[in-house]
């Protein structure tokens, strides 16, 4: 009874990863293609799923309308290009860069551009300021009484 | 005193970045059609068994595609705006009843009013994909060239039918 229950507990979600349709391609490459397609674009619905991982009603057609495309011999930018005309730039996971995107691509070097400047500056500053005068009696003073607890 | 106005002032900046953020709507994705021709519309008709609805057939005209389903629980909620629409306006309303059953269809109709001028069904949800429709109810506006102008997303309130729609269908109509 326990151990019925544990597998039942194992499979339960295995279900939910069933729900991808299962299709027959004629070649292994376009079945690579057609999950790169997939992963690629996103699911409108769920916004923050692709294809792939969604089970919106949107999704599955959008997933049978990929499979129709590749199987007809449509190359992978010709299928990209028809979900932009009608769903716009927002159906690509991986935006294009454009000038509306720019931003979004440089950030990442520019933040960190900002850190490194930010970072030099800080060490310069301690550098210059990391050598007061300190005469010379205190010096060797300073120097005897570390000699004098390494010994 | 600088020391304080620094943080000060990326702590404003910040908050008024998120408060931006916070305004935006994520799930308004800006429609590829605006300004550009209307995706094709071949359908048969829900009341009309033999006669089909065409985008070729509506050229000339300013009209409105309302994309609904008896699925669809927001539908309902624009509905009672739509008939008040159709009542107060002679501007071309056709219904994209979309993959809905006929029978739902109609059954829904009887219920609620039937604004539409026409129906064109759409059972397997192709012409949706072919204009991009995602999130039911949908709204475009299409002027006498067949050029989309507006698209509302989600359900059409009071306000978006008053300040939007309305005066956007009565400059289109006064147009040439």
């Amino acid at each position: 009874m326990m151990r019925a229950a544990l597998w039942a507990l194992i499979l339960v979600p295995s279900l939910a990863l069933a729900a991808i349709e299962s299709r027959e391609f004629d070649d292994p490459l376009t079945e690579a293609r057609y999950h790169d397609l997939i992963d690629k674009l996103r699911c409108l619905v769920c916004q923050n799923q692709n294809l792939a991982d969604s089970n919106a009603e949107l999704a599955r057609d959008l997933r049978d309308k990929t499979y129709e495309m590749i199987t007809a011999g449509k190359s992978d930018e010709e299928i990209t290009d028809f979900m932009v005309a009608r769903y716009g730039e927002f159906v690509l996971y991986e935006p294009p860069f454009n000038i509306h995107t720019m931003l979004l691509w440089l950030a990442p070097a520019l933040l960190a551009g900002i850190g490194a400047a930010v970072f030099y500056s800080l060490v310069r500053r301690r550098r210059d300021t990391a050598a007061p005068d300190v005469d010379a009696a205190d010096m060797e003073k300073a120097r005897s009484l570390l000699g004098n607890r390494d010994a | 005193m600088t020391r304080y106005l620094l943080p000060l002032g990326i702590f404003l900046l910040l908050a008024a970045v998120l408060a931006v953020g916070l305004k935006l709507n994520p799930r308004e994705v800006p429609s590829p059609f605006i300004d550009k021709p209307a995706p094709a519309l071949d359908l048969p008709q829900l009341f009309d068994g033999g006669a089909r609805v065409t985008g070729a057939s509506l050229k000339g005209k300013v009209w409105i595609l309302n994309v609904w389903a008896s699925w669809c629980l927001e539908c309902r909620r624009e509905h009672g705006l739509l008939n008040d629409f159709s009542r107060r306006s002679n501007v071309t309303l056709v219904g994209l009843n979309y993959k809905d059953a006929d029978a739902d269809a109609r059954n829904w109709l009887a219920e609620l009013g039937n604004p539409y001028s026409v129906i064109a069904v759409d059972r397997e949800g192709d012409t949706g994909i072919e204009w991009g429709v995602y999130g039911v109810p949908e709204t475009f506006v299409i002027d006498k060239e067949g050029m989309v102008r507006y698209k509302h997303i989600g359900p059409v309130d009071a306000l978006v039918m008053r300040d939007t729609i309305e005066p956007l269908v009565a400059r289109l109509e006064s147009g040439s």
